[in-house]
């Protein structure tokens, strides 16, 4: 019987990928473990090998086709005494098949979930709306679409090579070019000495780090994910984010520790967590957890800049997904600005990070139920730029909050209090803070899906504040 | 008796043993007196003497030059003396003073001088070790020639960070002297009952790093030993470890009753092994002072000891919006 060979996710978060080369022809005979071809995701050029014995009877999709979904069929292998005539394959051989297993997971909750039909959208169709206003891109600036991850790389190479005390260290951000390949590129450009590989070791080699920007240098750490700054957590709190303090003014910690934060896909409890409240309690630090590119960037550059140490909280999910940057010989955000995604009179949605997502989701179904919602991007959760977020519930009269983290102790929690405190009499309705639920992130699929804050949720809290 | 320990004394100078003297009779007279304001109310929270420990900080300091850092523990306040800080404003801090090194707001564990690159003071046991090899770092990738001493004791000898940090080092070849002061005591855990090691240093194999035990009670065997471990980090051969044997007479901080060890351990100790008689026996011995001499010399420490009290007491305290200030950039 004739087997479909499937274009394979080789990552937790890969949704398609470039069919770079094929290594078989038709007609070839392979064997378990051979290679067939090369596929390129975002991340990396990854060698596929054959699981069933076969003769390759027809290649579906040819070399060089970009944007190949995840279990679209690419080839096809047949047993002997089939032809390659008989084929019928099952679905279409263009590069925009449908069904990748995670949308496929997705699907059968949705069917399952008829009430909220408003499933949040895998990563590559997150809506793209531009922010009504940016005080820091002059009128007429030319724009040029980059992903997050490009856009953090960029900020990194621009202020190293601005100043030379600026160096990278973390585990594989060297010579394999980053775990997520944010550092790109970094090692060519600027040697081993500034670009860092290092053992498996956070703890020590986040006190190092701190111990060198005491030195004179301005170190930026890259965690591979921030699920493993917690073994490292004392030295950033205890040393980088107090030792200004305890020394009465005399000692700076010019560091940046920066990473994957949240939730990816799939990867379960120990891998899956939203550090944005525990290190936005900590006087000392800033804490930046930027959602576009252009923020990305701009936050990241004036991070490196500062003499404060900074925790800055990216998302994996982020990496691959492309905004509009502005082309800019230096293009810096200040810290303690929220950016106004969307104006609106009926409600205020205040998020941050891979929260905007949602809220965007949100705003935008709100909208077409006639829903005017302004959507708030905190951009920094340390400076906070509550001050935006008032003036925007004096107008509104309603907030909903927004975060992938944990409800207790939340930044939604903070906000809602700034609020009673700040802004009672505006307020129209109590605010309702929409965060992830409260429990270890599971790994079935449909778990990980409820446990996550959705986009409907947010539309219900919505609808909840504005009595609709 | 204590001089006996070193019959290589004909190789050190009348002028280096009067300054090993004076310096370490300056950490003991200033813990001294730190206790006593300690008991009278004026130092508050925790406060670790360093009496006894006096020749480590001090022989290592000879071996040291002004391109060089150090770092240390929440027993800091020997190394602070030792390498050229003020005893007022040392003294200052430790009565949460504006006067104080960090204006009040660090106390006895959080001292800094960026101007003498003592960068701490550490209140969490062995974070100050990678912090000492980061320093190196720095020293090395800016090429300042700059050696790092980072100390600390025989209890962060066992916590995970300082293998972490040892294992990077050697790795990266950087300028760090690892500086374990065995105290013997771990709090009040002996070093008997906290690891089946039969020595620290010889930890440091497993990582490829070099390293010796050092009579941490003996001034001039600290200095020979800090010069050679400094040569081998200006060579650029990478870090090494100095396992001083030491002992502090008194507990581990104010409350510590010490009831873990006995009264006549501590006393033997001191009659046999402390590291100012000894000094103060060699230049007795050589003739290099007299007695007069030597009283002149506790009158001039008495005198600055004192004045450095007072300065802390008369110094105000931090004013209030203090509290606001040195958070941010």
């Amino acid at each position: 019987m004739a087997t479909e060979i499937l274009m394979p996710a080789l990552s937790p978060t890969m949704e398609e990928g470039t069919l770079a080369k094929w290594l078989v022809k038709e007609g070839d005979e392979v064997k378990s473990g051979d290679i067939l071809a090369e596929i390129e995701t975002d991340k990396a050029t990854m060698e596929f090998e054959a699981v069933d014995e076969g003769t390759v009877g027809k290649i579906l999709i040819g070399e060089g086709t970009e944007g190949v979904k995840v279990n679209t069929p690419i080839a096809v292998l047949v047993e002997e005494g089939e032809s390659a005539e008989d084929i019928e394959t099952s679905s279409s051989s263009s590069a925009s098949g449908e069904g990748s297993s995670s949308d496929a997971s997705h699907a059968k909750i949705d069917d399952t979930d008829t009430a909220k039909p408003m499933s949040s959208q895998p990563a590559a169709s997150i809506p793209e709306p531009e922010p009504v206003e940016d005080p820091e891109i002059p009128e007429g600036t030319e724009m040029k679409t980059q992903t997050v991850r490009e856009a953090l790389r960029d900020a990194m190479a621009e202020e190293m090579r601005a100043d030379d005390t600026v160096f990278l260290m973390g585990e594989e951000v060297a010579e394999y070019q980053g775990a997520y390949k944010v550092s790109q590129g970094l090692l060519d450009e600027f040697g081993a000495k500034r670009v860092i590989d290092t053992p498996i070791t956070e703890h020590g080699f986040t006190g190092l780090a701190t111990g060198a920007a005491m030195g004179g240098l301005r170190p930026i750490v890259e965690f591979m994910t921030f699920n493993f700054a917690m073994q490292a957590i004392d030295q950033i709190i205890n040393t980088a984010a107090k030792t200004r303090y305890m020394s009465g003014g005399q000692m700076s910690v010019p560091v940046v520790f920066r990473g994957a934060n949240g939730a990816a896909a799939r990867v379960a409890a120990q891998h899956s967590q939203d550090y944005a409240a525990w290190y936005a309690q900590v006087p000392g630090l800033h804490v930046a957890m930027p959602y576009s590119a252009a923020d990305a960037k701009g936050l990241l550059k004036t991070a490196i800049r500062g003499d404060t140490p900074v925790v800055f909280l990216e998302n994996e999910l982020l990496y691959g997904h492309s905004f509009e940057v502005p082309v800019m010989d230096d293009y810096t955000v200040p810290f303690g600005k929220a950016r106004i995604w969307q104006k609106g009179d009926d409600v205020t949605i205040v998020s941050f990070g891979i929260g905007m997502k949602y809220a965007l989701e949100a705003a935008e179904l709100l909208g077409k139920d006639g829903i005017s919602a302004e959507v708030i991007d905190l951009r920094t959760l340390r400076p906070m730029d509550t001050k935006t977020v008032i003036e925007s519930v004096k107008k509104t009269n309603r907030c909903v909050t927004v975060e992938e983290g944990w409800p207790v102790a939340s930044i939604g929690a903070t906000i809602s209090s700034v609020l009673m405190q700040e802004a009672f009499d505006y307020l129209d309705a109590p605010v309702i803070t929409c965060t992830g639920k409260d429990v270890p992130m599971p790994y079935a699929a449909n778990l990980e899906k409820h446990a996550l804050v959705t986009t409907e949720e947010v539309v219900e809290a919505v609808k909840t504040v504005t009595y609709k | 008796m204590a001089a006996a320990r070193s019959p290589k004394k004909s190789n050190t100078s009348k002028e280096e043993l009067l300054k090993f003297y004076r310096e370490m009779l300056l950490i003991r007279r200033f813990e001294e007196k730190a206790g006593q304001l300690y008991g009278m109310g004026l130092i508050g929270g925790f406060c670790h003497l360093y009496i006894g420990q006096e020749a480590v900080v001090v022989g290592l300091e000879a071996a040291a030059d002004e391109r060089d850092s150090r770092v240390t523990s929440y027993r800091d306040h020997g190394h602070m003396l030792a390498c050229g800080m003020d005893p007022k404003g040392v003294m200052a801090e430790l009565t949460g003073r504006e006067g104080g090194y960090s204006k009040g707001k660090g106390g006895s564990m959080h001292m800094f001088s960026t101007e003498k690159r003592f960068y701490g003071g550490h209140g969490i046991v062995g974070a100050q070790v990678p912090i000492g090899a980061g320093l190196a770092f720095a020293d090395k990738y800016l090429e300042t020639g700059g050696v790092n001493f980072a100390y600390f004791g025989d209890g962060a000898a066992n916590q995970g960070q300082v293998y972490e940090t040892y294992n990077m080092a050697q790795l990266w070849e950087l300028p760090v002297i690892f500086v374990i002061e065995n105290n013997q005591y771990a709090m009040g855990t002996s070093v008997q009952r906290s690891t089946k090691s039969p020595s620290l240093w010889e930890r440091g194999a497993a990582y490829g790093i070099k390293g010796e035990e050092v009579d941490g009670m003996d001034v001039l065997a600290v200095k020979a030993a800090g010069e050679k471990a400094v040569k081998h980090c200006r060579d650029g051969k990478g870090p090494y470890i100095l396992e001083m044997k030491t002992y502090r007479y008194r507990g581990h901080s104010m409350s510590d009753p010490a009831k873990y060890r006995t009264r006549e351990e501590v006393q033997k100790i001191r009659e046999e092994k402390d590291a100012i008689e000894h000094v103060r026996d060699l230049i007795l011995q050589g003739k290099h002072a007299s007695e007069d001499d030597l009283k002149a010399i506790d009158k001039d420490i008495k005198g600055i000891v004192s004045e450095a009290a007072d300065f802390a007491r008369e110094s105000p305290e931090p004013a209030l919006d203090e509290l606001w200030t040195d958070i941010y950039a």
